[in-house]
């Protein structure tokens, strides 16, 4: 689905990513990963403006022409957009910036590149495919997702699996290369790219090349019973040394048989091939509206951890409450910090049993320290039962959340459920 | 923004694809190992590796593994991080330490001391903490405070037992803090992995990973090696530490009660009051933050109509943000909703309140499960239903048993029936398994706002808050579930004989000696000496109260009002 020239819809690489990994690590749920990727789909159309392009070509077309003002200055603002227009011609940058019918006729222009790029990517990535699939160590992995997120990712004759993927594709013997070559030469006929023509010919022209070998006979193998000969002959140690290293040298520039010519340029071919189709997603231009890459949505919506969040308000609130007093490093908490926070700190340090009135006490110290001292007697009962009645809320907060419960083994005391230093 | 045209209908193909190439796809990926350390977001093969795990064995190879699957979905490049929290599950989760007594009044002075500053955690051990003069004049008053605490923490008697231990535990007290330990290791490991490690919760995994690394000599580069002997020599520790912290089951705190406090012992109400007054801290930053989560409304609309049911989850009520997306988007819509935190809530309230008001079908069901199916296929056959359930608190006392919920999750998955729930307590996710995930089909959103659980927190299971008289429903099944099924019957007559007069005021009760004949006629007492005995049992559980009527008889009379009277007796029925 995801590789199929018809979906204007794409995946980054990231998403597919996270995609792959929730399916095969967490449950193998194909209907989780239906669900991830309608929610990808849901979030593209939900938080892109201009997912209104992103849907089949002659729609498309149409709709660029009725795009607002508004809409075109987003796409201005698009970096790969910005890219392109900075490798332009300063008139016509001035043009595209300015002018918006004639940034609709580069956008159409740009958007039907996108979509032939998109065709051609998918038979050439399947030809890649088939080549690399069968290589023993699979460096570029042996599904064709993996060779897609590759791909997706940087640029594939870049890596290092690719380089030595292409070694060993040199290595290959002649049955496997023919029949690889024909799959390809299958699937570029069947593909619905234009331009393979010329491909589908020049494929066809190695495998006729292929047959022709075999009629030959072989005639290398001269060259080598030659040598084998001129070894069985008695001679003394300084000149059998003479004579292999010679023969060393013979065989270094030995002339390839053509065979082996041939399986270069097969293979010198295919790397062309790559080079030319098979660019990243992220180079080409106006690749925003199409493809969908913001990965932590799609985590956070699927995978989520609320102990996580918990931990975090509990230990860290100025991730939430975005005030310079609690801001604090390490693992310790200002004094400033929401009632509940204080109390979940305090009662970490605790055993199994917390006795009630000693966290009372601790929490009052805490608390009433940052009110300053205060000399009115009177108040201050007031000031006390109002911490009291803090302390009590917090408590209650923390039991609904379910750190401590009540105990009965000693009186007025609570045990804590949960462990070390959560 | 429009949708995407219907894709053509000869566009997609479905492909059937056999076992035997599903398997391929599955199970050669598990085989092949870890390569490449280098690039961070590795096309590899991996194996599984849960996210929140424990010690376990192999553990190089995880560390790496961890590392890769945790970059792969921990990383968004586009993406700016909101309030995004990268804390690794071994922050979350980690082992008991042992704990000295008055750990907690010292952190407590130590916060007290220096105000509007952070204080450290205390790593020193118990006996001996000389108190920190205090700096400016002003502070003499927490000084004298502090003082104080610590001389009533010196009278309690559990100080002779913290004297008296062996020097040998003393010194194993004194062992590395598992604190300190993680970061010299923090330390070690970051100077080796610098050029692979940017993101911090990579970093703090490899800290946190107090676990020895075996070598393995194919796929570890060779620093790792002695990162290895440290994490050994640290693994020992940790292991005598764990079995230091569970082995004493003395319990190590003082023996003060509320009593000594004398202080009054708050109800509901004066609490409620007293708080009402005191000013909210943070109040600005609260709303503020609230002012997010609102701006989700709308999404969570579009989400719900499309078939995925919300839940909320953070530290702090929910309701108020419930309360607002309900007047704000639901005004024309039916909708339900359910207070999870009352504590008489049941399952079946809720499908009778949906057949009652929603269906305006009266009648009575045999089971919840016939109810159920009832509702859906009302809602099957009548299109133009359509039902938003708010449910507060989902994993409330009442809610979070295995039936309500499979309960819940096949309402929920009908396509017109649209859930909105909040989570609060920290195992909730426990209760749902893989085919109730699958009903339920939740997207899940962190709404933390820092609102105090006011109406949460005020219903009856409140520690240092009064009890007010009555029971609720749960009390009253705990205690009857404890006592055999003669007490049960007795108990069952005695509310049926109460329910039957609820409309009459007057009524003083059921007099002791109809009662005997009743319990006599269903054989569930022999004697009056026994009913005595079960009657002064169920006084002794508060469970009913026997009052002197004019003419010297006793009345019985059961002190909980009578819908939850009825409530209970339907539970008893089902449960029979």
């Amino acid at each position: 689905l995801l590789l199929t020239a018809q979906c204007p819809f794409k995946l980054g690489e990231k998403v597919l990513q996270v995609l792959i990994n929730i399916f095969l690590y967490h449950d193998f749920s194909v209907q989780n990963f239906v669900k991830g990727f309608q929610l990808c789909i849901v979030e593209h159309f939900y938080s892109q403006p201009l997912s209104v392009l992103c849907c089949q070509l002659v729609e498309a077309k149409k709709r660029i022409n009725s795009l607002s003002h508004d809409q075109c200055e987003n796409i201005r603002r698009l970096p790969s957009f910005r890219r392109y227009v900075e490798s332009q011609v300063s008139e016509k940058q001035i043009a595209l910036l300015t002018g918006d019918s004639f940034l609709k006729e580069i956008i159409q222009k740009l958007l039907e590149d996108l979509h032939v790029y998109h065709e051609n990517y998918v038979s050439v990535l399947r030809c890649l495919h088939v080549f690399t699939s069968s290589l023993p160590k699979y460096p570029l992995g042996k599904q064709i997702r993996e060779l897609h997120c590759a791909c997706l990712e940087n640029r594939v004759w870049e890596t290092e699996e690719y380089e030595s993927s292409l070694q060993l594709a040199r290595m290959l013997n002649k049955s496997d290369l023919v029949t690889m070559l024909q799959q390809c030469v299958e699937i570029f006929v069947s593909s619905s790219g234009k331009e393979f023509d010329k491909t589908v010919e020049k494929l066809k022209e190695f495998l006729t090349q292929f047959q022709k070998l075999e009629a030959e006979p072989f005639q290398e193998q001269d060259v080598s019973v030659s040598s084998q000969k001129e070894l069985q002959k008695k001679t003394d140690l300084y000149h059998l040394q003479k004579t292999l290293l010679e023969l060393k040298e013979s065989r270094r520039s030995k002339k390839l048989t053509k065979f082996e010519m041939l399986r270069f340029e097969v293979v010198d071919y295919i790397d062309s091939l790559v080079r030319s189709y098979l660019v990243p997603a992220d180079h080409k231009t106006l690749h925003e509206i199409v493809y969908f890459n913001t990965a932590s949505i799609l985590r956070e919506h699927l995978n989520a951890a609320p102990r996580i969040a918990l931990h975090t308000a509990l230990n860290n609130p100025y991730c939430y409450l975005k005030n310079q007093a609690l801001k604090s490093d390490g693992g310790s908490i200002s004094n400033k910090a929401p009632d509940i926070c204080i109390v979940y700190k305090l009662h970490l340090e605790c055993g199994r049993l917390i006795n009630l009135v000693d966290w009372l006490e601790a929490f009052s110290t805490v608390v009433m320290a940052v009110e300053g001292p205060n000399p009115d007697a009177a108040s201050s009962d007031q000031v006390d039962d109002v911490i009291h009645a803090r302390f009590i809320r917090a408590v209650s907060e923390l039991e609904l959340l379910g750190f401590i419960k009540p105990s009965k083994q000693k009186t007025d005391h609570v045990a804590r459920l949960t462990w070390g230093g959560c | 923004m429009s949708q995407p045209e219907g894709k053509g209908s000869g566009a997609m193909e479905v492909k059937f694809v056999p076992d035997e190439e599903v398997l391929k796809h599955i199970a050669d990926d598990a085989g092949i190992k870890v390569q490449k350390d280098k690039t961070q977001l590795a096309v590899s093969m991996k194996r599984f590796v849960k996210k929140l795990e424990d010690v376990s064995d192999d553990e190089a190879q995880e560390i790496l593994e961890e590392k890769n699957y945790v970059a792969a979905l921990g990383l968004c490049a586009q993406d700016p991080i909101g309030s995004g929290s990268h804390v690794s599950g071994g922050e979350v989760y980690s082992f008991q330490t042992p704990k000295c007594t008055r750990k907690m009044a010292e952190l407590a002075s130590e916060l007290a001391q220096m105000p509007g500053q952070s204080a450290a955690p205390c790593h020193s051990e118990c006996p001996e903490k000389t108190a920190k003069t205090p700096q400016r004049s002003s502070k003499m008053y927490v000084f004298v405070l502090l003082m104080h605490v610590f001389s009533l923490l010196l009278q309690s008697k559990k100080k002779e037992f913290v004297s008296t231990t062996p020097y040998r535990l003393r010194k194993r007290l004194t062992a590395p803090d598992p604190c300190l330990e993680s970061e010299s290791e923090y330390s070690a490991s970051c100077s080796e992995e610098e050029e692979e490690e940017d993101q911090k919760e990579c970093s703090t995994v490899l800290s946190d990973q107090k676990t020895p690394a075996k070598t393995k000599a194919a796929s570890t580069p060779p620093p790792r090696n002695t990162l290895a002997k440290k994490n050994e020599d640290k693994m020992s520790n940790l292991v005598e530490e764990y079995f230091e912290a569970h082995s004493s089951s003395k319990v190590l705190t003082s023996d003060r009660t509320l009593q000594k406090l004398r202080k009054r012992r708050l109800n509901q109400q004066t609490l409620h009051d007293l708080l009402k007054n005191a000013p909210l801290a943070y109040a600005a930053e609260i709303k503020e933050l609230n002012q997010e989560h609102e701006s989700l409304f709308s999404k969570w609309m579009l989400q719900l109509h499309l078939g995925f049911n919300i839940v909320l989850y953070g530290l702090g009520s929910k309701r108020d943000l419930l309360e607002k997306f309900r007047t704000s988007m639901l005004q024309d819509s039916l909708h339900l909703v359910v207070n999870g935190y009352f504590p008489s809530i049941t399952v079946r309230s809720v499908l009778n309140s949906i057949t009652e008001e929603v269906l305006n079908h009266i009648g009575t069901f045999r089971s919840p499960l016939d109810q159920l199916e009832f509702i859906m296929r009302r809602f099957q056959e009548d299109s133009s239903l359509e039902l938003y359930v708010l449910i507060h608190n989902l994993d409330s006392q009442m809610l979070r048993g295995e039936r309500s919920q499979q309960i819940l999750a096949q309402l929920s998955s009908m396509p017109s029936i649209y859930l909105v729930a909040s989570i609060d307590h920290i195992n909730a996710p426990l209760m749902w398994d893989h085919a109730k995930l699958s009903l339920y089909n939740w997207l899940w959103y962190e709404t933390t706002t820092f609102n105090p659980y006011v109406e949460e927190t005020s219903y009856e299971n409140s520690l240092l808050v009064q009890q007010s008289g009555s029971l609720a429903l749960s009390s009253l099944t705990h205690v009857l579930r404890s006592l055999t099924p003669n007490a049960r019957g007795i108990f069952r007559l005695l509310a049926q004989y109460q329910l039957e007069n609820k409309d009459n005021p007057s009524y003083p009760g059921l007099s002791f000696q109809d009662f005997y004949q009743q319990c006599r006629e269903a054989f569930l007492v022999n004697s009056d000496l026994t009913l005595r005995a079960q009657l002064t049992e169920f006084r002794d559980h508060k469970l009913i109260r026997t009052k002197r009527g004019a003419d010297g008889v006793e009345y019985l009379l059961i002190p909980v009002d009578d819908s939850t009277l009825t409530d209970f007796l339907e539970k008893e029925d089902e449960d029979v």
